[in-house]
């Protein structure tokens, strides 16, 4: 059984011009263990998917409107805040994108990352210090007993992103959902991150749900990957299925558009774009969402929307390219 | 911080002998003068009149006059009231109880109906409670303390006769002191109190809105903090920051605005003693009490600056 298994979701917001649909019934499941990638461009509803998953979303405007989010044969979706507290954290951890405006200014790390241990664990103030020093060392915090009573200004993006990762690894969850995590990060730094998730990861056994739009990220951390588009999955793989043999053309657009070392300076070639953007999804248009943008867009793909079909083993798509029936 | 202080305070010295000059000045220039009445009385010849101006210096040219203000100022010597024969610096002693105790007690009202007020209307952004709350915060700050005083007057007072509307020096000791003393500043701590937690109650409320939606509130639910926590921790707390600022820079005009109500339920506080030593052309008492208002505005500047570091550890003191 997997450990977090999304059904259909469907998260929307209510605006004064209608009702957007960011996520628009999305299936994702996480093994134990695993590290999963979940990629596509800027609004195309990954993170109101993630924040979705422990109501993080603000509500209203934000509704779950169908839908299973079910965690260990457990489904999340009809639980109230209050019981969702006792999983954020404990069960669940959350790594955000924005290490510069996510620690409070006003609280030293320290406190921020034992208040987690002090809400889900049964330990003393002194444990929970113990505890939050120990994690610091663990994300490789240099002076870790110093370091632990700084405020967040007084240390840099990358090492405030360490902090972040301490304080959703605390309670030693079973599943960390890292949002972006590198993309407010510089280049070298963003490697050290990803290395040390990757370490993290290792050394407690969890499952990492890891959103990027980066797929140079995703060549390197994931074993499965998740494709999403206009609040919909178009296509799910393994990693080498993926990268070896994308079968949407907006897969294949994304790994078109990564900067290739080797061909770019030996032909001098553009970098390919994927033209247009992602669609406002208020009263999306029938049909595929991608077809507008799509250099295959045939007439069926303006009626009718197509459906996550399995085109190999664990390999999905939805794309009525090569679609027989 | 003690040397952040007391470079602060050095500072101050200047500008209040700035703020003293000016007043001083504009002071000169009001006509009428503490002798203005011995012209017109009869029974005074005019060579004491003479007399009596060069004994004082008032013929002697301005800034003969300020100095010798000054030097008496910085011997502790804040001057004689004309009008009512006692030395200035007694005087004021005696009315600053009385105004501390009727702003002090209206500001804790305002506080303690502001913050709650401000703090759960903003975690139920346009419910029910939250349009009350405006609505009667608009209404409370859009009318003017002496008109909402003369209002409890005339309905507390001259209809239901429930509580006075002169405030009196009260004869006695103990419990029924205490409860007349309560009983008489029921209405101008609620005048001016409401008014200050009618706007006081906004300002919280935006500073509430402006943090609940920052990235670090998430990241606090995301440990499961629960609601409580997470507001109060996280959001009040850094929430507070401001207002406690704005709290600090608005006492001043707390002071300033309880001169109206002062004069209004007679309350014989600083602020009433301003008004009528204007009217008495009482000079020293008017210099006095302006004087002592200016170091208040320095003073709050000075404590709200010092309470900005104090709750946010980005600030340092250099």
């Amino acid at each position: 059984m997997a450990l977090l298994d999304i059904r259909g979701l469907k998260t929307h917001f209510i605006t004064d011009a209608g009702v957007l649909q960011a996520v628009d019934g999305v299936d994702i499941s996480i093994n134990r263990g695993e590290t999963l990638c979940v990629v596509g461009e800027s609004g195309c509803g990954k993170t109101v998917t993630a924040m979705s998953i422990l109501k993080l979303i603000a509500m209203p405007p934000g509704r779950i409107v169908a839908g299973e989010i079910v965690f260990e044969g457990r489904d999340l979706v009809p639980l109230t805040s209050n019981q969702l507290d006792d999983i954020r954290a404990k069960e669940i951890g959350f790594i955000f994108q924005e290490p510069m405006t996510s620690l409070n200014p006003v609280l030293t790390i320290g406190e921020q990352i034992a208040e987690s241990l002090r809400r889900h664990e049964a330990v003393t103030k002194k444990q929970a210090l113990e505890r939050t020093i120990e994690m610091l060392k663990l994300v490789q915090i240099p002076n870790a007993e110093g370091r632990v009573h700084h405020y967040p200004h007084q240390f840099s993006g990358g090492m405030r992103q360490r902090v972040m990762i301490a304080m959703a690894l605390a309670c030693r969850p079973k599943l960390v959902i890292a949002d972006e995590p590198t993309t407010a990060l510089d280049v070298t730094i963003q490697a050290q991150i990803l290395d040390l998730l990757q370490d993290m990861k290792e050394r407690f056994g969890m499952a990492v749900m890891l959103i990027t739009h980066a797929m140079g990220v995703v060549a390197e951390t994931a074993q499965r990957v998740v494709v999403m588009y206009a609040g919909k999955v178009v296509e799910e793989a393994p990693v080498d299925e993926l990268f070896g043999n994308p079968g949407h053309p907006y897969t294949q657009g994304l790994i078109r558009s990564i900067p290739r070392i080797d061909l770019d300076a030996q032909h001098k070639t553009r970098l390919e774009t994927i033209a247009g953007s992602v669609p406002i999804l208020i009263n999306p248009t029938p049909g595929c969402r991608f077809a507008p943008r799509c250099r295959h867009a045939m007439s069926i793909c303006a009626e009718k929307e197509p459906r996550l079909r399995e085109i190999a083993p664990g390999h999905r798509m939805a794309c009525h390219l090569g679609d027989a029936s | 911080m003690s040397q952040y202080i007391l470079r602060r305070l050095m500072i101050a010295i200047p500008s209040l002998l700035g703020i003293s000059l000016v007043l001083f000045v504009v002071l000169a220039l009001a006509p009428g003068d503490p002798f203005g009445d011995l012209a017109t009385n009869p029974n005074v010849p005019p060579e004491v009149q003479a007399a009596l101006r060069a004994k004082f210096g008032l013929d002697d040219p301005i800034y003969l006059r300020y100095l010798h203000w000054l030097s008496a100022m910085a011997h502790g010597d804040w001057g004689f009231s004309f009008v009512s024969r006692v030395d200035v610096d007694t005087l004021i002693l005696q009315r600053l109880p009385t105004t501390l105790y009727v702003i002090g007690s209206a500001q804790l009202l305002a506080l303690l109906v502001a913050i709650p007020v401000g703090v759960f209307a903003a975690t139920r952004p346009y419910s029910i409670f939250d349009q009350l709350a405006n609505t009667f915060a608009f209404i409370g700050f859009s009318l003017p303390t002496f008109f909402t005083g003369i209002l409890f007057i005339l309905v507390f007072s001259v209809k239901l006769d429930w509580l006075p509307f002169v405030y009196s020096e009260v004869p006695g000791t103990g419990i029924p002191w205490l409860l007349e003393m309560i009983r008489q500043a029921i209405m101008p701590v609620m005048v001016l109190g409401l008014f200050q937690a009618a706007s006081l109650t906004r300002f919280v409320r935006s500073a509430m809105l402006d943090v609940i939606r920052l990235d670090y509130v998430t990241t606090a639910r995301a440990k499961g903090l629960g609601q409580t926590k997470v507001i109060v921790k996280h959001v009040m707390r850094n929430a507070m920051i401001p207002v406690v600022t704005l709290i600090a820079l608005q006492m001043p005009a707390v002071f300033g605005g309880a001169i109206v109500t002062e004069q209004i339920f007679r309350i014989p506080g600083i602020g009433s003693l301003l008004i009528s030593s204007i009217l008495a052309n009482d000079t020293p008492v008017v210099m006095a009490v302006t004087f002592v208002f200016a170091c208040l505005v320095v003073l709050f500047n000075l404590i709200a600056d010092v309470l900005y570091g104090w709750l946010d550890p980005r600030i340092s003191f250099r």
